[in-house]
């Protein structure tokens, strides 16, 4: 703080603490705190708020432990946004190694420029794209169906399609921290262990992946937070068979009413998604300030 | 003795440079092998072809009697030092050594038994379960050479590894080095762009300029008899007068030049008429000996290096002239403004074609 003072002046100092300040405040603590209130509140017609039935209480939450489809659906949220993140982990990480390490600057540039100008689309069209390609008598069954894969259309919205739909959502999360983490490994590392036998397996296993675990760990807790939070993919690539948690927190809010259970629902995600993470990062040995780089 | 490495024309072309071109040479087994030529001369590119790192676009390479063509760094019977020496940093000095051996499915107790072996001999005795971090600038360069010896290659490949180290530990590693190949028995192949480094280290030393090999020969060789321009000024400082050649025997040849004619001792392709160079060595050069061949210069700085000094001067066309003496002699050389004459033997200069 002293050496923002000492660059800008007292003034201008103030006026960005300030600003920081706020936006911590208003868009940051404030819904969060909201949201707890709301969580440990009854839902109560409005003339009843404030008066004596408005008690906290962990009504809500409990709810959620006693109602067995939403508790399902809940751990399968949390299991699948972990499958999303592996998934994605293996998509990303040989294009990773070969741009970071093997790929010429040209190579990389048209790459990453086609990986990233779908992302200038809005999520919802991008998702809407997959909803097309995955369709019953879209492009993708007509494709297999063509070459002789398959002998009958296949139904890929639910679980197949949410995973498709997410991975590739969330590809660039994983990508570039993998991408970040490779290209700063010193090449003769890898020679030298080739040199001394080993086989690409090893080579990976005992080299590139230990050097770029905090890059891996940063991809895979960004793809797991997104994933468990992730709305469009599940709504437009889903079956009623492959429900997603935040489904049932919409509804709850917009079609239940009942924004209070909502809250209490989107607080337990997001605990159990924090602590999944922490554990996560304790079990790969990895610390919250590696992943924050 | 066998051949341990043997390079049969070998050619290598990135895309349109000619990286190097037509080099043959082989290296004997157990022998100290240097391989010295400036930045960008090809020697880096020789090597890692010996190494498997890239396929020579021409000519091949036997390793025992072997032709490699076609296999891999993993599948011949040689490791490398890298400049960087390249040491897993992640992994403490004792699996960085028995990295070899796990990969060829040596059990724990094997690895780690044949590591604290090779750390004895590097004496780190004790190091085993410290981080290469820890370590000290000449005591990562031991792991990495033990980590090579680790897989008991036939031929250890370094890349300049001294490069990176401070002059006093340089000439420690030299020396240990040294020692470490006359002890295992393993053919050493040394890259370096420094002449003294390979001067001092090996049996024989090929000298490498523009992916041209020059000359192989034994340091005092070289030195004393190089057989291009090119050797006769790279390895070591030497004086060049250039001059036309009016007579050439087998072992003299007699040049004229501006400085009057002077004899030294011929080298191939001379032809009477041609244009040359005599070559003659600063220590070479004794103020005041009356000899045939002289030189006189007026002395411009002296600079004292210990045993001796190094007299700069300007021959009569403005062209410089060293001259050492040594520091017993120092009292009676000639000192800065003065005009000097030197004079040296015939059998102490070469005279070559210009190429």
């Amino acid at each position: 703080m002293a050496s923002l003072v000492e660059r800008f002046g007292g003034g201008l100092a103030t006026i960005l603490i300030g600003l920081v300040a706020v936006w911590l405040v208003a868009m940051v603590l404030a819904p969060n705190l909201m949201m707890i209130d709301y969580a440990l509140r009854p839902n109560l017609p409005p003339a009843a708020i404030g008066g004596p039935d408005d008690v906290y209480s962990l009504d809500n939450i409990t709810y959620l432990a006693q109602e067995s489809v939403h508790r399902t659906i809940f751990f399968k949220t949390v299991w699948a946004s972990a499958l999303v993140a592996l998934a994605t982990f293996v998509v990303c990480y040989p294009l990773a190694f070969w741009l970071a390490q093997n790929a010429t600057p040209n190579q990389t540039a048209v790459v990453l420029i086609a990986l990233t100008v779908p992302f200038w689309i809005n999520e919802v069209l991008r998702t809407l794209a997959w909803y097309i390609l995955l369709a019953f008598r879209g492009p993708l069954n007509a494709l297999l169906l063509s070459v002789g894969i398959i002998d009958e259309p296949v139904r890929w919205y639910g679980n197949g399609g949410v995973l498709a739909g997410m991975i590739y959502a969330y590809i660039l999360f994983m990508l570039f921290p993998i991408y970040n983490s490779i290209e700063s490994l010193d090449k003769s590392q890898l020679e030298a262990a080739r040199d001394l036998g080993a086989s690409t397996l090893r080579i990976h296993r005992r080299i590139v992946i230990p050097h770029a675990k905090a890059g891996i760990a940063t991809g895979c807790v960004f793809t797991f937070m997104l994933a468990a939070g992730s709305y469009v993919a599940p709504a437009l690539l889903g079956a009623p068979g492959s429900r997603w948690f935040t489904e049932i927190i919409y509804n709850w809010f917009f079609e239940g009413g009942d924004w209070n259970r909502g809250a209490a629902y989107a607080l337990v995600l997001l605990v159990l998604c924090l602590l999944v993470v922490l554990l996560a990062l304790r079990i790969a040995r990895v610390n919250l300030a590696d992943v924050a780089k | 003795m066998s051949h341990s490495v043997e390079l049969t024309n070998v050619g290598m072309t990135f895309g349109a440079t000619r990286a190097v071109g037509d080099v043959s040479f082989a290296v004997e087994a157990g022998e100290f092998f240097s391989i010295l030529g400036p930045s960008g001369c090809g020697k880096t590119t020789i090597l890692r072809m010996i190494a498997g790192f890239l396929q020579p676009t021409e000519g091949r390479i036997a390793i025992g009697g072997r032709d490699m063509s076609g296999l891999g760094p993993n599948q011949r019977p040689t490791a490398m030092i890298f400049q960087s020496l390249a040491l897993f940093p992640l992994m403490p000095v004792w699996e960085n050594i028995a990295f070899g051996l796990e990969a060829r499915g040596a059990s724990k107790a094997e690895r780690r038994a044949k590591a604290d072996d090779l750390l004895k001999l590097i004496a780190l005795e004790g190091f085993g379960d410290r981080m290469p971090g820890e370590l000290s600038g000449g005591q990562r360069q031991r792991v990495a050479i033990a980590r090579a010896l680790a897989v008991e290659p036939q031929v250890l490949l370094l890349d300049e590894p001294l490069s990176a180290l401070d002059l006093k530990l340089r000439q420690h590693m030299r020396a240990e080095l040294r020692a470490l190949q006359k002890r295992t028995g393993v053919t050493f192949i040394y890259i370096t762009h420094d002449q003294s480094e390979a001067l001092a280290m090996s049996d024989r030393v090929a000298v490498m300029s523009a992916g041209v090999l020059q000359q192989v020969g034994a340091p005092r060789d070289l030195y004393e008899s190089p057989r291009t321009p090119f050797v006769a000024s790279f390895v070591g400082e030497t004086n060049a007068i250039s001059g036309t050649v009016v007579e050439v025997s087998d072992t003299v040849a007699t040049i004229d030049t501006a400085h009057g004619r002077m004899s030294g001792r011929s080298g191939e392709g001379l032809k009477s008429g041609g244009t040359a160079r005599l070559y003659v060595r600063p220590e070479a050069l004794v103020p005041g000996l009356d000899v045939e061949n002289r030189l006189t210069a007026t002395i411009e700085r002296s600079d004292f290096e210990g045993a001796f000094a190094l007299l700069h001067g300007r021959l009569a066309d403005g062209s410089p002239l060293v001259a050492s003496v040594g520091n017993t002699a120092l009292a009676e050389a000639p000192g800065p403004g003065e005009s000097a004459a030197f004079g040296f033997e015939t059998r102490h200069a070469v005279v070559l074609a210009d190429g």
